[in-house]
């Protein structure tokens, strides 16, 4: 039996380590290190492997890794590299969370984060108008997501229902109104 | 019983995040905050703030650290948080594994037909919607006080905001650079 697992791990908890600010930083990092130096995948695959994983639901990272581990190593080696790309995460974060709470209250961690909030705010609103432009919003369609948010934000509505609602008319679209405007 | 919330709640989390980070921040805003009250608009805020600014996949970090929140804020000691924010991390992962582990092995070639594409038809302009809404449920009086409650706090918080957004989104500056320049301008203007 090889270490292959051993160092499918070590790669991928390297990559969950040094990669800043999430999943999409992680493509370079992951290109050179299964690409380049481990040659588990072509560039080519690798890049059929990351348009699935960003299309499918769940952590892009996470996606990513489990398609290469599998290739390499069918179900086992799915497990070794996720749980590769989540451990440094989860150790880093835990530890953070068991410190934070003593920080918490005192004034200086209390003015930084006066200061922190507002900013985190802007960077969810960034992505909103990113996205809005790779999806294609424009005049026509931009109903579809001004009523989805006004359903969460005004209405309570549950985002997992907005979803499956969207999928359901996505499909019905494609199905039924699709086929005869051609 | 929080374990197995937490554990059902991150799973369908897990299921259902399409998008990115950012869209499954909305989902997890959407039942920490307000569904289950398991914390406050701006404990969720200071979660993501962490979450960015440390390594790691934003959707780990923040599933990672809201399973402990959610325990912690529960009543219960160090130890059942830390099994919370496991529970949590794992209940997100799954999903994801199995999925991902399903097309290899079968569904790589139904990827491309016209069913899975009109779906994501109806999906891409949802997200859009869905990380609206996460940005306007996250501008609360938690996050940027009022002009009666505490003008000067208002009137920095919201120019923070924007110069987070203008420097983001035209000017191409690092986010975590710029959480950085905030916490320094929080410290100097809001302590």
């Amino acid at each position: 039996m090889s270490d292959i697992y051993l160092t499918s791990f070590k790669t991928f908890f390297k990559i969950g380590l040094f990669t800043l600010g999430g999943g999409y930083a992680m493509i370079p990092l992951i290109e050179k290190e299964v690409v380049d130096n481990h040659k588990w995948m072509t560039r080519e695959e690798l890049l059929d492997v990351i348009a699935i994983a960003q299309s499918c639901p769940g952590v892009f990272a996470i996606n990513l890794s489990t398609f290469v581990g599998y290739k390499l190593r069918n179900t086992r080696g799915a497990i070794c590299t996720s749980l590769g790309t989540a451990l440094p995460s989860f150790i880093i974060i835990l530890l953070i969370a068991m410190f934070f709470r003593q920080f918490q209250d005192n004034h200086v961690v209390a003015a930084v984060f006066r200061g922190i909030r507002p900013a985190v705010v802007a960077l969810i609103a960034v992505p909103t108008f990113n996205m809005a432009r790779k999806a294609g919003i424009g005049w026509a369609n931009c109903w579809i997501p001004i009523l989805g948010a006004l359903a969460i934000w005004a209405f309570g509505v549950s985002p997992i229902a907005i979803i499956v609602i969207a999928g359901v008319f996505g499909w019905l679209y494609g199905k039924f109104i699709a086929p005869t405007e051609q | 019983m929080i374990f197995l919330q937490l554990f059902i709640t991150f799973f369908f989390i897990g299921l259902f995040g399409f998008g990115g980070g950012y869209g499954m921040l909305s989902l997890i805003q959407g039942e920490v905050v307000h569904h289950w009250h398991w914390m406050t608009t701006s404990e969720f805020t200071d979660i993501v703030a962490i979450s960015q600014m440390t390594p790691g996949p934003i959707g780990i970090n923040s599933a990672t650290y809201c399973g402990y929140t959610a325990v912690h804020n529960a009543g219960m000691g160090n130890a059942m948080a830390i099994l919370g924010s496991i529970t949590a991390t794992f209940a997100l992962v799954l999903p994801s594994l199995i999925l991902m582990i399903l097309i290899s092995r079968m569904f790589m070639k139904y990827m491309n037909t016209s069913v899975v594409q009109s779906v994501f038809m109806g999906l891409r302009p949802a997200v859009v919607g869905l990380l609206g809404a996460a940005t306007l449920l996250l501008m609360t009086s938690d996050n940027f006080s009022t002009p009666s409650q505490n003008p000067w706090q208002f009137w920095i918080s919201t120019a923070l905001f924007a110069a987070t957004f203008v420097g983001t989104m035209y000017f191409k500056i690092n986010p975590i650079r710029m959480i950085l320049y905030c916490a320094l301008a929080g410290l100097l203007l809001l302590y």
